[in-house]
């Protein structure tokens, strides 16, 4: 066991890492690759990834070790500062990157179907690449400052296919919102990791959490500051898995194509967040005021989502906001303590609503074939909720105005102001009047 | 080190790199031809960058903390060693070098006419005059000397002048004001703030720190942008820091004015966010991540300033990069607004993906040059600044929102229909090719670059005299420390035993 699973460790995560390599590379000297050889790169990849992780999973069942550390060494190591690159297999990560490699290889294989002679279907396999990778490096970091790498990547790479038929303003303007609500989420992911660097002076799990296997962990931050990096885990957690308040930019990222919803915001993406309070769940137990705020939120997000998932009128929406219910119950049951519940639930819910959401182009030739053997029309479901509810619920519980207007509209309103009185301040100084914009004398080439 | 003791590089290569130019400038003053002079000026900007990268790897070659020239021609005309380079100039001279290059080689057939390659030679020669520059009233004056060429061209394009002159004449007045204070304070083991604060207040200015930024928007919105870049991000006023203010001002002092910086870096991210101008848009930008580095640079603990030093090299590279990528747009499209969106992807796909490739390295993205370099400056701050230090985070947070917004509003959401072909020739591919190869080069493999800025916080703390010292950060008590922590602590200790030896 110890002389091979570096090799397996590392291959798991090398893999991905080559796939972006490789297809990145080829695109930026403008050699993209050819469909067929780019659907077997993903194919090669996916299976090694996943062949390589099983033969981990049934070593570690042989030998019955549950925690298998891969110490790749410091990739930055100067005096007071080191960026150890290090990934753990145990009974947390292991399902999730067999996950992860299922479900990005069922996804990969329809999507050489679904998005065949698409214009972009290079840039979306890219993006794609890019997704395998961070999901993989995020299951398995044994850092925190792994785990952000990894977080990152997956929050560029859900921007960029929210916003993928860029031809056209509204999936760009979802891109960007999905992006802008990432970025609060991975300031929080990264302040958390600051603060525990500053606490431990590392950011290895092992030494934050101790060396037991996940879940007996114990939190090895002093009890003060640890309501403190908890809550900004949870802010993490809540802006990636799109609880409440985020929850809005999920529908809208249904912008992408199909394939990309499916992994992303049905099975993988929207549960990063609880995976990460999956990882740092000793710290729940460490305080029990982080706990209660966990479980009251992952409730608001589940009931909110039930609610509101009951009035749309299209099938992505509507499955985004199955999902967000999902997701609100799971993060509950991390905050009741039930752990591994959560996780197979994690699992149970992410193939489920990948088969639904690959299925759903096609869920009117479904319900055909259905009322077509039934010899009727299906009965149609009346949404069941009073007006308020429903009012409340088409509105999406009013949570994109509500961010809007109390968050963004003041913080622009005071650039904008900001930059009003920068411009007449130099107007002041050139001695002219200000002027919104200035016109140009440069030349262009379609000048 | 006493002067005629300090190592010599094998050849002189520092005079060449600065010579180079130079000559250049004279040669293609002469050309009519705008084509003919760019040619002639990217060959003597090549030889420049060969000259500051052999000098460079020279420099790592001898291992000592500064190196001049052999055969010093300036040294022996001034009887003192004006041109060297040390720990700190050493990485960024080629990499200033390499901007002056790519700037030149990625200048359109549009552009060719308006843009002055005989001021551009002169501005990249004092540029690395400046940052070779050991004599504190050499710097001063070279400092002074590179305000000249953008004054110049605006005044050539017949733009205003008066918020530019307002700024810099201050700069330059500060300046000497302040470093002639410290000369006739020059016997007082600490300087008082009448000579310090006027210094400070001149690199501030001159670094763009709010409130007085609005020069740098200006000139971004009325030169050329190539000018404007060259001028700007080779960061020449936290090099006047790291060299006139760092060796003599308090702690205290610098961490004070640190949250000045710090305060820049947040608001310029947001007003970055609500520019409909793409020069303004970039100027804010820049001004951000440039306050970062200030940061770091005045937080003056091991940790903040190899943080600010890192920042720094990914700001030249990526910033560079992002502003030569908008200059391009520009040559193609003409004056941009992000008013609307264009769509300009299908026609220009190279730079979309060089455009998110800069823009994600300036703001630290995983994978690239400036990731690492982030993470450390962030760490630092906030072991300066514990309630405050995370206003670095925020600003993170807003450049990189605001640089998804121009991506998104320049190449997406539309579709551009343009009647000729607007593809990237070979000479821009070659330039964004080899600054993606840089960014990400430098993403992957950050130890070398990582060292040698640890390596130039280490000289420039052991170079400030003991009783400006701030006050040390709060360690952990021994019996808390990780192992890594005390092999950490062993290796300081063992440095320290060993510096006399080895210097």
């Amino acid at each position: 066991m110890d002389s091979i699973a570096p090799y397996l460790g590392t291959l798991v995560v090398a893999v991905p890492a080559l796939l972006v390599l490789v297809v990145g590379a080829a695109s930026l000297f403008g050699r993209p690759l050819p469909e067929r050889k780019l659907t077997r790169c993903i194919q090669f990849a996916i299976v090694t990834g996943l062949l390589a992780a099983l033969v981990m999973l049934a070593l570690m069942l042989i030998t019955g070790t549950r925690h298998v550390p891969i110490e790749l060494g410091d990739w930055v190591s100067i005096p007071h500062y080191h960026f150890h690159i290090k990934f753990i297999f145990d009974r947390l990560s292991v399902p999730f990157v067999i996950l992860t490699f299922l479900l990005c290889g069922t996804v990969g294989a329809f999507a050489a179907n679904y998005m065949h002679r698409e214009p972009g279907f290079t840039r979306f396999h890219i993006s794609y690449a890019i997704f395998v990778l961070g999901m993989v490096t995020t299951s398995l970091a044994g850092t925190i400052e792994t785990l952000f790498a990894g977080w990152e990547f997956v929050g560029l790479s859900s921007a960029l296919l929210v916003a993928f038929f860029h031809e056209r303003p509204a999936p760009v303007r979802n891109g960007l919102r999905v992006w802008a609500v990432y970025r609060v989420s991975d300031a929080a992911l990264l302040l958390a990791a600051v603060v525990m660097h500053h606490l431990r002076g590392h950011g290895d799990f092992d030494q934050l959490l101790g060396n037991a296997s996940w879940p007996e962990g114990v939190s090895h931050i002093e009890s003060g500051a640890t309501f403190v990096v908890g809550a900004l885990l949870l802010l993490a957690a809540a802006g990636k898995s799109a609880l409440v308040p985020f929850s809005s930019w999920l529908p809208r990222a249904m912008e992408g194509p199909t394939p990309s919803s499916a992994i992303f915001y049905g099975a993988l993406s929207v549960h990063l967040g609880a995976f990460l309070l999956l990882r740092f769940s000793p710290l729940l137990d460490a305080s029990p005021a982080l706990r209660v705020a966990v479980i009251v939120i992952g409730l608001i997000t589940a009931v909110f989502a039930a609610i509101t998932a009951r009035v749309q009128s299209d099938i992505k929406s509507a499955l985004s906001y199955a999902s967000l219910t999902q997701v609100g119950l799971i993060v509950m049951e991390i905050g009741l303590g039930l752990r591994y519940l959560a996780l197979i639930h994690i699992l149970g819910h992410g193939c489920v609503r990948t088969l639904q959401f690959l299925r759903a182009p096609a869920l009117l030739q479904d319900y055909r074939t259905l009322e077509n053997a039934i010899g009727k029309k299906l009965p149609s479901r009346s949404a069941g909720v009073r007006e308020w509810a429903y009012r409340f619920a088409l509105e999406r519980g009013y949570l994109d105005i509500l961010l809007d207007e109390y968050i963004a509209r003041p913080v622009i309103w005071f650039f904008k102001k900001s930059d009003d009185l920068e411009r007449r301040y130099v107007a002041w100084l050139r001695g002219s009047v200000a002027a919104t914009t200035d016109k140009r004398d440069d030349a262009s080439l379609e000048d | 080190m006493p002067e005629l003791l300090i190592p010599e590089l094998h050849l002189p290569l520092i005079e060449l790199a600065i010579l180079f130019p130079l000559l250049g400038a004279i040669l293609v003053s002469r050309m009519r031809q705008p084509e003919t002079a760019r040619r002639w000026s990217l060959a003597f900007a090549a030889l420049s960058l060969l000259s500051t990268t052999i000098a460079w790897q020279d420099f790592i070659g001898l291992g000592v903390p500064l190196a001049h020239d052999h055969w010093d021609v300036v040294g022996e005309m001034f009887g003192r060693n004006v041109f060297a380079i040390d720990s700190v100039t050493a990485p960024l001279l080629p990499l200033i070098s390499l901007l002056y290059v790519l700037t030149t080689l990625a200048t359109l057939r549009t552009k060719i006419r308006r843009f002055s390659f005989a001021w551009t030679m002169v501005s990249m020669s004092l540029s690395l005059a400046t940052f070779c520059c050991q004599h504190e009233w050499g710097v001063i004056g070279l400092l002074t000397l590179a305000t000249l060429p953008p004054y110049f061209e605006l005044q050539s394009r017949g733009k205003s002048t008066r918020v530019y002159v307002i700024h810099m004449a201050a700069f330059v007045g500060l300046m000497i004001f302040g470093w002639a204070c410290v000369c006739i304070e020059s016997k007082a083991p600490v300087h008082s703030l009448f000579a310090i604060l006027p210094l400070f207040l001149a690199v501030l200015i001159r670094s763009g720190v709010a409130p007085t930024h609005v020069w740098l928007t200006d000139l971004y919105e009325n030169a050329t942008f190539g000018t404007a870049l060259l001028f700007t991000t080779p960061l020449s006023g936290a090099y006047a820091i790291v060299h006139l203010v760092l060796p003599i001002a308090p702690g205290w002092v610098l961490q004070s004015i640190g949250l000045v910086s710090l305060l820049t870096s947040v608001y310029a991210g947001g007003m970055a966010i609500v520019q409909t101008d793409v020069r303004r848009f970039f100027s804010y930008l820049f001004l951000s991540q440039s306050s970062l580095v200030l940061v770091g640079l005045e937080s003056v603990s091991h940790i903040g300033l190899t943080g600010g030093l890192c920042v720094w090299a990914s700001v030249v590279l990526a910033l560079g990069g992002l502003g030569l990528t908008l200059r391009a747009v520009e040559s193609r499209f003409g004056h941009v607004t992000l008013t609307q969106y264009r769509g300009l992807y299908e026609h220009v796909p190279l730079l979309a993906v060089c455009f998110l490739l800069t823009g994600l390295g300036s703001v630290g993205f995983p994978g690239t040059i400036g990731f690492v370099g982030t993470e450390i400056l962030i760490d630092g701050v906030v072991e300066v600044y514990p309630h405050v230090g995370a206003a670095v985070v925020i600003a993170a947070a807003l450049n990189g929102i605001a640089i998804v917004r121009a991506y998104f509003l320049l190449f997406t959401g539309s579709k551009h229909a343009s009647s000729i072909p607007l593809n990237v020739g070979l000479a821009e591919k070659i330039a964004v090719l080899t600054l993606a190869l840089l960014i990400l080069g430098g993403g992957f493999l950050p130890q070398p670059g990582i060292s040698m800025s640890s390596k130039a916080a280490a000289e420039i703390i052991q170079a400030r005299p003991a009783v400006l010292a701030p006050e040390e950060p709060h360690h952990e008590p021994e019996e808390e420390q990780s192992p890594h922590e005390r092999e950490d602590h062993e290796q300081e200790a063992h440095e320290v035993e060993t510096a006399p030896a080895q210097h």
